[in-house]
């Protein structure tokens, strides 16, 4: 059966991760909106630790089936580009925005 | 809880306090790199943490997919050329929507090999919704790609009973979840895997009939997409980190979508559904007929600029594709040697993505002091002596004022009309995406450079130094 007490704990921390998202994200500046969204795009790539305990599950099991694991290695593969692409392409970007050079 | 897994929930608290103190220090260019390295070192935590608790089972899958991945992500990071970071950021996007379908995937494999009758019912619902949000997302993104890199075309792909189609796969995608989440997961794998295929086609028919121009809103909700599955992925693996993280992305994709949608004054549906620019190819909705218009040369222009106090640089798309953002800020030297104040007016849609222009011109060493928004752009023009414009075309059409049955009445605009002269660099007179007139080229304080937006700056800049 469904255990209500952890869903709603979990619903909550999800509805206050929304505001406390809105609240910081709202305060970027157009300039930024490039290098923020490919920050977030990093960040989303948390999806790889979903990957990796999901992967570490099945091998804990059988293990066993070919397909599967593929599935479980792509998986991690995937999130792993979106990682650490996201974070390096953010940084390479954030390293061109300069302030005028005083002569 | 044992005394690791305590352990580890606390490190997942400082990598999550991490990432929200980085996206705050995102919020000026000074503080952003910062920001950045904040939020990769609470990936980091959390990335070990994780590691540390599977206890090395699976350690050899999990290390050749994540080297694979690093390595693939690193290196286009690297070599990715900054016109083309539209389409890097939506395949990083797209990856990230990739693996939590492909997570709900091997979760379904590994209960049904287990023996188990029945899946928990908070993971069925979340491993199906994950699971669908995840391949609209790679899919769409792919699509976005693949626009955007011009393997296919940028206009919007229409053809009749489009609609009709996309809500029988809508239908037919939430029976399938509806079926797998009232079977608490046992339904038959050739039906999983069916929902599977439908919901990569939905990704693909959905972003088909979006313009090249609607890119910016297109990238923005992909990128909510994708944070709203791995959030719910998080509901499925029950794992804190995963849904504030979602949270936070989904939220911050959002208000993108709506500030891209702000500013061409339609709403999202609009965008998402309307094939706006559809009837560009046929140019129909343009009154037709050659505008009246003044050609100038680049000698005309270089001494109008030179001896002006203030000039505006307002790039549009065709800058990127003409990779003219160094010329450009070659001219803007030239012109600041001589005392000539400079500034860039940027519209938010301009370009491909929520601030691609920013990105360009930072690449060029534009200081971004010097880089104007909308509101700011608007206070400057009325005193500035020229306003250069690059490869932009339907942000400055004065028509979204005044003329109520534009199609494009109502989008806040650059107002260049107001500046003492225009000089609108173009390589012809095709009207812009829209396919809308822009009765700017008539005022009589406008005139046309034609040709290549790069080789017109470079011959401005050369016509400016030998003055």
């Amino acid at each position: 059966m469904i255990d209500a007490n952890h869903l709603i704990s979990l619903l909550t921390v999800l509805v206050l991760a929304v505001f406390v998202g809105f609240e910081v994200i709202s305060k970027v500046p157009t300039t930024l909106h490039t290098p923020l969204m490919s920050a977030t795009n990093a960040i989303h790539g948390i999806v790889l630790a979903g990957a990796i305990v999901v992967t570490a599950a099945y091998f804990k099991g059988p293990g066993s089936n070919v397909a599967i694991t593929i599935l479980a290695i792509v998986a991690t593969t995937l999130g792993a580009i979106n990682v650490f692409g996201g974070f390096a392409v953010t940084e390479r970007m954030l390293q061109m925005f300069k302030r005028k050079e005083s002569k | 809880m044992t005394t690791m897994s305590i352990a580890a929930a606390l490190l997942d608290l400082i990598a999550i306090a991490l990432f929200i103190l980085g996206l705050h220090f995102l919020n000026s260019p000074p503080t952003a790199r910062f920001g950045n390295r904040l939020a990769a070192l609470g990936m980091f935590i959390a990335l070990v943490v994780v590691l540390v608790q599977t206890l090395g089972v699976g350690w050899w899958a999990i290390a050749i997919g994540t080297v694979i991945g690093a390595a693939i992500g690193i290196y286009a990071a690297v070599r990715v050329k900054m016109t083309a970071m539209p389409q890097m950021v939506a395949l990083y996007n797209g990856a990230g929507g990739g693996a939590a379908a492909l997570i709900g995937a091997v979760e379904y494999y590994v209960f049904i090999g287990s023996g188990q009758t029945a899946l928990d019912p908070i993971v069925s619902v979340s491993l199906v919704l994950s699971m669908i949000i995840g391949s609209v997302s790679i899919a769409g993104s792919v699509i976005a790609y693949l626009k955007l890199q011009e393997v296919m075309t940028g206009r919007p792909i229409t053809y009749p009973g489009q609609q009709f189609v996309n809500a029988l796969l809508g239908l037919a995608i939430v029976g399938l979840a509806g079926w797998f989440v009232y079977s608490a997961g046992t339904l038959p794998t050739p039906a999983f895997l069916g929902l599977f295929a439908l919901a990569l086609a939905l990704g693909v028919l959905f972003v088909l009939p979006i313009g090249g121009a609607d890119m910016p809103v297109v990238i923005s909700l992909l990128n909510s997409f994708t944070g709203l599955a791995v959030a719910i992925t998080g509901f499925e693996i029950d794992s804190v980190l995963l849904i504030i993280c979602g949270a936070i992305v989904g939220a911050s994709g959002t208000i993108l979508t709506v500030d891209m949608g702000k500013a061409m004054n339609r709403p999202i549906t609009n965008v998402l559904f309307g094939a706006f620019g559809a009837a560009a190819g046929s140019e129909s909705s343009a009154s037709g007929g050659p505008q009246n218009v003044r050609s100038v040369n680049a000698d005309d222009v270089a001494i109008m600029l030179a001896y002006a106090s203030k000039v505006a640089f307002v790039p549009g798309y065709g800058m990127a594709v003409a990779q003219a953002q160094h010329s450009v800020k070659a001219l803007a030297d030239q012109l600041e040697a001589r005392g000539v104040k400079v500034f860039y007016a940027i519209h938010p849609v301009a370009g491909r993505m929520p601030g691609h222009m920013n990105v360009l011109l930072a690449e060029a060493n534009v200081p971004y002091e010097q880089l104007l928004d909308l509101d700011d752009a608007n206070r400057e023009f009325p005193t500035a002596d020229v306003s250069l414009v690059i490869g932009a075309n339907d942000v400055t059409n004065p028509a979204a004022r005044s003329v109520k049955s534009s199609p494009i009445y109502g989008m806040p605009i650059l107002d260049v009309d107001k500046s003492g002269n225009v000089i609108v660099l173009k390589r012809s007179m095709r009207s812009g995406f829209a396919g809308i007139d822009n009765p700017l080229y008539e005022l009589p304080n406008t005139a046309m450079l034609f040709g290549d937006a790069k080789a017109s700056v470079d011959a401005l800049t050369a016509a400016v130094k030998a003055l």
